[in-house]
């Protein structure tokens, strides 16, 4: 059992609550997954144009973070040559980078290898231009509040509780994933062929770091999406290639989608009014919303790719492409 | 009319204070609960005659277990509602996630809206019926009771089925293993006109297709391990 929420905002006027918004829903879904809790938040800064363009963001953590961080921006400036900006937050912190350093994959292994080598133990939990993520083991209000994940602001994010079943208890095991840039992975379920397909993923020379089923899926996702695939494509691609049993929501810079497995036994509820699209594991998770009384609420078909972009603001139940 | 405000009282204050209601017969009229906030296991274990509305949508196993009592959701249920009741009825305004109607011996459960996957799943004596459409793998294993769909029915419908009826309005997408169609005989008619008015379903019944098992594979016989 894993808890999920999503909130998508159509409305901008709702940015500076998006934060306290999926807090509450995070903490609703603490019965489903009481052992650690992960957020993925978009904010607007960088957004979605060309990666030259903005700043790019590395999310970083450490598990001695007053050693590890404490002149890390001089440190890792020198290693790197080039200057970045470090905000602290807990465990966590917020790397300030030239756009080109957070295109792709490759484009970030100059930053990873400065960081092995001045900050062994610092791990990357995201990098792109808008997505921030925040993880770590213990109950969710508990990590909200080290987060003080309340008060953040952004267009949309995504929340995981996660109760383990396939790897260890530990923050790397946490969700949300982000193997690619701007993009994230939460998962409700358990996947089966995992190995096989980080065999597969490895030939392709993609690497996943921890032995999470969930890290898999989102990398098989990410080198689909290199490959030419929408994520809406990569999701339709992963009914066939993906076995076991999953509720995935997935996040771009600046999309949202959501996509169960055919036998769909993991639950789902989506919301939409004319300000959001939301996401919950159980409609519980999603009373608080603004005007939910309203909203269109329904559950998820099996084997449908659900998403939303803004490119276009009314729902695009993408693609039946199950059913056609 | 009681109103139990839930998120005020809590879920067992609530439940027992129906419970006791409605095993005593001392029932004060009919009792409304305000606040459900999608809420688990609502109006569970009701062992008497007693009318309970909920205002809003709930969670998981709402009116589980229920005997006699006539439950109303005003809005939508999470998976598991009306679970293994025995008798009395139970009405969703909204949708229903899955398993609806699970393992249930009797009583009416009546879904205005949409039901998902696994609706009827080892019924055994319940009526079901359904105002819109329904989810994959409905009526597996069904035992006994009849499931009405207005609406369609998804895939795999009564897979594995045993001596429930199901009736279908629209289109089914497949059909389970040892599920067929069959033949819609004068009694079907009458009972399926009786369901339709129990749940005011505006519907002719000889607009519906009946569906049953085929028998074949009651038994096991390592010729039909194929089929199953």
């Amino acid at each position: 059992m894993c808890g999920i929420v999503g909130l998508y905002l159509k409305d901008q006027r709702l940015a500076s609550e998006l934060g306290a918004l999926l807090t509450d829903m995070l903490i609703t879904m603490s019965d489903r997954g009481p052992d650690s809790a992960g957020i993925a938040i978009y904010s607007a800064i960088g957004g979605s144009g060309d990666a030259d363009a903005g700043p790019g963001k590395v999310t970083v953590q450490s598990d001695d973070p007053i050693a590890d961080f404490d002149g890390l921006a001089a440190d890792l400036a020198d290693a790197l040559g080039s200057p970045l900006e470090v905000s602290v937050n807990d465990t966590h912190a917020v790397l300030r980078v030239d756009g080109s350093l957070t295109r792709d994959r490759d484009s970030l292994m100059p930053l990873r290898s400065a960081l092995a080598r001045v900050r062994p133990g610092i791990r990357v939990m995201s990098f792109g231009q808008s997505i921030e993520i925040y993880k770590e083991v213990g109950l969710p209000g508990e990590v909200a509040d080290r987060f003080d994940l309340s008060a953040m602001t952004g267009t949309h994010g995504i929340g995981h509780t996660r109760m383990a079943t396939e790897s260890a208890v530990t923050t790397n095991g946490a969700h949300p994933f982000n193997t690619g840039p701007d993009q994230c992975l939460v998962h409700n379920g358990s996947l089966s062929n995992h190995n096989s397909l980080r065999r597969e993923l490895a030939h392709h020379g993609v690497t996943v770091e921890t032995e999470n089923d969930t890290e898999v899926a989102a990398a098989y996702l990410t080198h689909r999406m290199a490959q030419g695939d929408t994520l809406g494509e990569a999701l339709q691609a992963s009914i066939d290639d993906l076995d076991g049993f999953y509720t995935f929501v997935v996040g771009t810079a600046d999309g949202f989608g959501v996509l169960r497995d055919p036998i769909a036994c993991k639950p789902a509820v989506l919301a939409e009014t004319d300000q959001y699209v939301a996401f919950g594991s159980e409609y519980r998770a999603l009373v608080g919303l603004p005007d939910i009384a309203s909203a269109r609420v329904w559950e998820p078909e099996p084997a449908t790719v659900y998403f939303w972009d803004r490119s276009g603001m009314s729902a695009q139940e993408a693609t039946e492409y199950a059913h056609a | 009319m009681p109103t139990l405000d839930l998120q005020a009282h809590g879920l067992r204050s609530v439940n027992a204070v129906l419970q006791t209601a409605a095993a005593d017969s001392v029932a004060d009229g009919d009792y409304e609960i305000v606040n459900p906030l999608g809420s688990h296991a609502i109006a569970v274990g009701l062992n008497g005659p007693l009318s309970v509305t909920v205002k809003g949508s709930t969670g998981y196993y709402c009116a589980g277990m229920n005997k006699e009592a006539d439950i109303t959701v005003e809005g939508s249920v999470g998976p598991g509602v009306a679970e293994n009741m025995m008798s009395g009825s139970v009405t969703v305004t909204g949708n229903a996630s899955q398993y609806a109607g699970a393992t249930a011996h009797g009583g009416l459960l009546d879904i205005k809206g949409n039901a998902s996957s696994r609706c009827g799943i080892s019924m055994k004596g319940i009526d079901i019926v359904v105002h819109g459409n329904i989810g994959h793998m409905s009526a597996f294993m069904a035992q006994a009771g009849r499931l009405v769909v207005l609406g369609d029915a998804g895939d795999a419908l009564g897979d594995s089925l045993y001596e429930a009826r199901i009736y279908v309005r629209g289109t089914v997408a497949s059909l389970g293993a040892d599920c067929v169609e069959k033949e819609m005989r004068p009694e079907h008619i009458e009972e399926l006109t009786e369901l339709l008015k129990r749940a005011d379903a505006d519907a002719d019944p000889a607009e519906f297709t009946r569906y049953g098992s085929a028998r074949s594979l009651y038994h096991f016989d390592v010729d039909n391990a194929g089929a199953y």
